[in-house]
């Protein structure tokens, strides 16, 4: 700290040297007229015998300075006051830096928070996934995880769980809530410690139900239980079933998945108790996650050969995992190549790291001009003693000082838009984007500053080099190649316009998609319909009741006043969707190479196609007949029947199955519609009697009650609720608008477009800029050219047209690469947006239309400064 | 000692004046002017020495940490700036001095005539 002390004393320093110098000289002097010289003529001799003072005060200075540091201080203060003096340019530069820097701050940090930073527990660098082969799934079964488990030679422990959604009781009110059943060794096998009581452990697993225990997330208990320690060892119902409460998870806490927050964790020994659905029996139940800890020094490539050999194993012994591969990744989506979110993340960036270069390009530009104005001042300083290198220096900190104010201003805007966005829930779901910027993100935003700051003082700081004194110092000069027939401000302005119109396109092509989307065929007329769901698992109605609780619920629903017809479903399209495999009706080994394809299931009551307003194609709607103990029948999509049959006429009176008791004759075919997103490709589906169940197995446990009426939305809602409620009074039931359900499933799409439409407009804003700069520049530059030219006869479209002609070029040359550009990258856009193609006549033109009234808007300005000018009074001026 | 924009070739050879100023601290501290007078002094007048030369000299001492100063009061009642030695600079005094010896002898070797 010794230096730093030394900062701030050595004002002090250099002002008792001052003066010690000033006694040194006047004891000189009396000595001198001691010795008998006049009072005039000691003090000569005393300075003549001393030497030059100022020099001899500035070399004592120096021991105490750093002369780098401080030329690089006094070049940014200079840069301050350059900066101060023209606002405008600062203000502008600023905030386009802001904005491209803020973007990419944004981008990298969602990138950061989801691909780059890793899971929140201790060494999580050996923490890998088992997921299946090259491209499949990440959801594994139970009897699959125990062999994986107990037979591999690779992992120090490995660990299952999943995802449950269901009702909590607290205090006699139900809510919904999201947890994770886990393997009993999953907190031990994480390295984890409790904030308060204890986790559970393979030890508390004695076979199933013996473990009714939770684990709080440390969230839900400051918000569930206000933070009470006293909680531990009290009971919480799920699903109306005890479970004692053991522990809290610590805060930092949040579960292995990038999106999900659990709130709790339970033992996968009592998950069948909350859920109802068996997770031990069969090989075919997937939906676990396997996570597990490398041993140390072995690589994922040969663990993942050590447990395929252990999965041929298993396909020899279980038919149910013939054809089993697996595959040890990263877990998340950074281990997944073909995850979606992955490519579009990268995609974006892509996106908004060209923006940022577009802003560059522009400024450096917009920075050369300047320069290009200052020639005089430069080569002044230049012909005084101040090296290139120098001067060069000079506008590079006016450069980065720019740019590191934009990267600021950038920065907090982004961290104000990650705040909103770090806090944004996808309805009752607990998300969690922990998105927050970290040391890495602030430190990508200072290296993303200093770089634009370096990029795009590098084209000014060339002319420097090739300033010629002379020249210069005299007036009117202008930098030589500036206007040769290609400069490098040239090629900047072209990547800019070749970068806006990939924007423009993107952004149009997102439009255009979404467009589309609202106008894609459902399959249905959600307009109109409401509907309410009901978990009867969490309500604890058992099994064999929940066919009459159904009857129930759709009879209160139908007499309501005001509704015109009402069904139930147990899935939804946009809510939740099941898929089974589906063999063909001749099947009688079930095991994976038999399964024809796999359909979307919805277990319906006889009105539902009908209120839904899906279209019967051929063949029967469902009648109150198809009930336990008749034939088995299903109404397939035009889809199903084509894959299953290769025809829809032939379909009907067709069978398949989906396991030995699942057999199914088909008595109706209904048109195709959307099922999970609006812009899936055709999908099968099939509707079952709810009545009847899938085989032995009755149904799933929720219910989905729809009525279609005419009332006010939020009328509708409130009866609806009320009448249901009186009937399940155990478990929570929203009420939704079917078409606000699908409205939500469309967020990401829409998120993505909105993003692109930010960029490609900011990146439109930056090229209008870059262009109206270049334009006017072009045309003042040359003012008393054309003034002579004019004088001589020209006409003025003419003058217009030499003055205006290379920008009209660059935007004619820029657009055009860029639309090739955007053309060639519609594969990356078709991972963001559902029905991009760059091949739309309509996106194409609207590109064109956009980039010529850009142009038009970018020369207007210089293009009247042109015609309107003043040969005579031009002349006279100089 | 002539002056110089160099820092580093600052009078007869590197380290002459600081050994001189040293050794006049080691033999009782001092102010600037006393420090000229008393280095004109012994070296006969034979060192022209430009007075405000000794400044700078006396900076880099002082940031080495080989003097310390403090303004007092001088017998002639006029505010100085004394200079004193600290145990660094006995230390650097020797060093340079034996080091310098060892040259002027090497110095003395070559340039003595041959005996043979």
């Amino acid at each position: 700290m010794n230096w730093l002390r030394q900062l701030f004393t050595r004002r002090q320093i250099y002002n008792d040297l001052s003066e010690e110098i000033r006694q040194h000289l006047a004891e000189k002097v009396e000595a001198l007229i001691a010795e008998g010289m006049s009072c005039q003529d000691a003090e000569y001799a005393a300075k003549r015998e001393f030497g030059n003072i100022a020099r001899i005060e500035e070399s004592g200075h120096q021991p105490w300075m750093w002369p780098r540091a401080e030329s690089i201080l006094a070049d940014i203060r200079f840069a301050f006051r350059k900066l101060r003096h023209s606002p405008g340019f600062a203000l502008t530069a600023i905030l386009t830096l802001a904005f491209g820097i803020g973007a990419n701050v944004v981008v990298f940090s969602v990138l950061n928070g989801i691909l780059l930073r890793p899971i929140d527990v201790p060494q999580p660098g050996n923490l890998f996934q088992i997921a299946h082969g090259e491209n499949g799934g990440d959801s594994q079964s139970y009897p699959d995880y125990r062999d994986l488990r107990d037979r591999n030679q690779s992992f120090t422990g490995l660990l299952a769980y999943k995802v449950l959604s269901v009702g909590i009781t607290l205090e006699k009110s139900v809510s919904q809530t999201w947890g994770i059943a886990a393997s009993g060794n999953y907190f031990d096998v994480l390295g984890l410690q409790p904030a308060l009581g204890r986790f559970f452990h393979a030890s508390d697993e004695h076979g199933l139900g013996s473990a009714p225990y939770i684990v709080l997330s440390y969230d839900f208990w400051r918000r569930q239980f206000a933070g009470n320690p006293g909680v531990i060892g009290s009971t919480v119902l799920l699903s109306q079933h005890p479970f004692t409460i053991l522990g809290i998870a610590r805060e930092d806490f949040h579960g292995t998945d990038y999106f999900f927050s659990p709130d709790y964790w339970i033992p996968v020994v009592n998950a069948e108790q909350v859920t109802g659905w068996d997770d031990f029996c069969c090989r075919d139940h997937g939906g676990f996650i396997l996570l597990g800890r490398l041993k140390p020094g072995v690589a994922p490539q040969l663990s993942t050969e050590n447990l395929n050999t252990i999965a041929r194993q298993m396909a020899k012994e279980n038919l149910k995992d013939e054809g089993l591969t697996l595959s040890v990744r990263r877990p998340g989506p950074a281990g997944d190549t073909h995850d979606p979110m992955r490519n579009a993340l990268f995609g974006i960036t892509l996106l908004a790291v060209l923006v940022l270069l577009a802003a560059c390009a522009n400024l450096a530009g917009i920075f050369a001009a300047r320069a290009a104005d200052r020639s005089s001042e430069l080569a002044i300083r230049l012909a005084i003693g101040s090296s290139r290198w120098m001067v060069a220096r000079q506008l590079l900190a006016e450069a980065v000082l720019l740019s590191l104010i934009g990267g600021i201003v950038g920065t907090f805007l982004a961290r104000l838009l990650l705040g909103a966005l770090a806090h944004w829930r996808a309805g009752d779901f607990p998300t969690r984007f922990l998105i927050a910027p970290d040391a890495r993100v602030y430190l990508v935003a200072i290296a993303l500053s200093i770089l634009s700051g370096i990029l795009f003082a590098i084209l000014p700081a060339r002319q420097v080099w090739s300033i010629d004194v002379i020249q210069a110092i005299k007036s009117g000069y202008v930098f030589a190649g500036s206007f040769r027939r290609f400069a490098v401000r040239d090629v900047l302005l072209i990547l800019q316009i070749v970068v806006c119109t990939l924007l423009v396109t993107a952004s149009l092509v997102s439009v255009r998609g979404m467009m589309r989307l609202l106008h894609v065929p459902l399959g249905m007329e959600p307009r109109g319909v409401t509907f309410a769901e009901v978990d009867l698992k969490t309500a604890g109605v058992p099994d064999a009741q929940s066919r009459l609780v159904q009857r129930r619920l759709l009879d209160a629903a139908a007499t309501l006043p005001g509704v015109t017809s009402a069904a139930t479903s147990d899935n939804l399209p946009f809510m939740n969707g099941c898929c089974w495999s589906v063999y063909p009706g001749t099947t009688t080994q079930f095991v994976p190479s038999r399964v024809a394809f796999s359909s979307n299931v919805y277990l319906v009551s006889p009105g539902y196609l009908q209120l839904a307003g899906t279209r019967l194609v051929s063949g029967r709607n469902f009648t109150a007949d198809d009930k336990p103990g008749s034939p088995a029948v299903a109404i397939v999509n035009e889809t199903f029947a084509r894959q299953l049959s290769g025809t829809t006429t032939r379909a009907i009176g067709g069978h398949y199955a989906m396991w030995d008791k699942a057999r199914y004759e088909i008595v109706g075919v209904v048109e195709d519609g959307k099922y999970n997103s609006l812009g899936e490709d055709p999908q099968p589906a099939m509707f079952l009697a709810y009545a009847q169940g899938i085989g032995e197995f009755i149904v799933s446990s929720q219910i989905y009650v729809l009525v279609r009426s005419h009332l006010p939305q939020d009328q509708i809602t409130r009866s609806l609720h009320h009448v249901l409620s009186q009937i399940v009074t155990t478990a929570p039931i929203p009420v939704l608008a079917w078409n606000d359900a699908i409205d939500r499933s469309m967020m990401l799409t829409r998120a993505a477009a909105t993003v692109l439409g930010v960029m490609g407009l900011m990146a439109a804003l930056l090229a209008v800029t870059g262009l109206f700069g270049m334009a006017s520049y072009s045309v003042s530059k040359r003012m008393k050219e054309q003034g002579i030219r004019i004088a001589l006869g020209a006409q003025r479209f003419q003058v217009m047209r030499s003055t205006l002609s290379r920008p009209i070029l660059i935007l004619l040359g820029g657009s055009c690469i860029g639309l090739l550009g955007g053309v060639l990258a519609a594969g990356v856009l078709a991972h963001l947006i559902s029905f991009a193609s760059t091949r739309d006549p309509l996106v194409l033109a609207g590109v064109v239309l956009t980039m010529m009234l850009l142009g038009l808007v970018a020369t207007w300005v210089p293009a009247r400064r042109a015609l309107h000018i003043d040969p005579a009074g031009l002349l006279r001026d100089s | 000692m002539a002056p110089t924009s160099n820092p580093d070739q600052r009078d007869l050879f590197r380290g002459a004046l600081e050994m001189m100023i040293l050794q006049s601290l080691r033999r009782q501290p001092m102010h600037g002017y006393a420090l000229v007078q008393h280095i004109k002094q012994r070296s006969d007048e034979l060192l022209q020495v430009e007075e405000g030369s000794l400044y700078p000299a006396l900076q880099r001492m002082l940031k080495d940490n080989l003097v310390k100063a403090q303004w007092e009061t001088s017998a002639s009642n006029r505010r100085v700036r004394t200079y004193r030695i600290t145990p660094a600079g006995i230390k650097h005094l020797e060093r340079e001095v034996s080091s310098f010896e060892q040259m002027l002898k090497g110095i003395h070797l070559v340039l003595a005539p041959a005996e043979s």
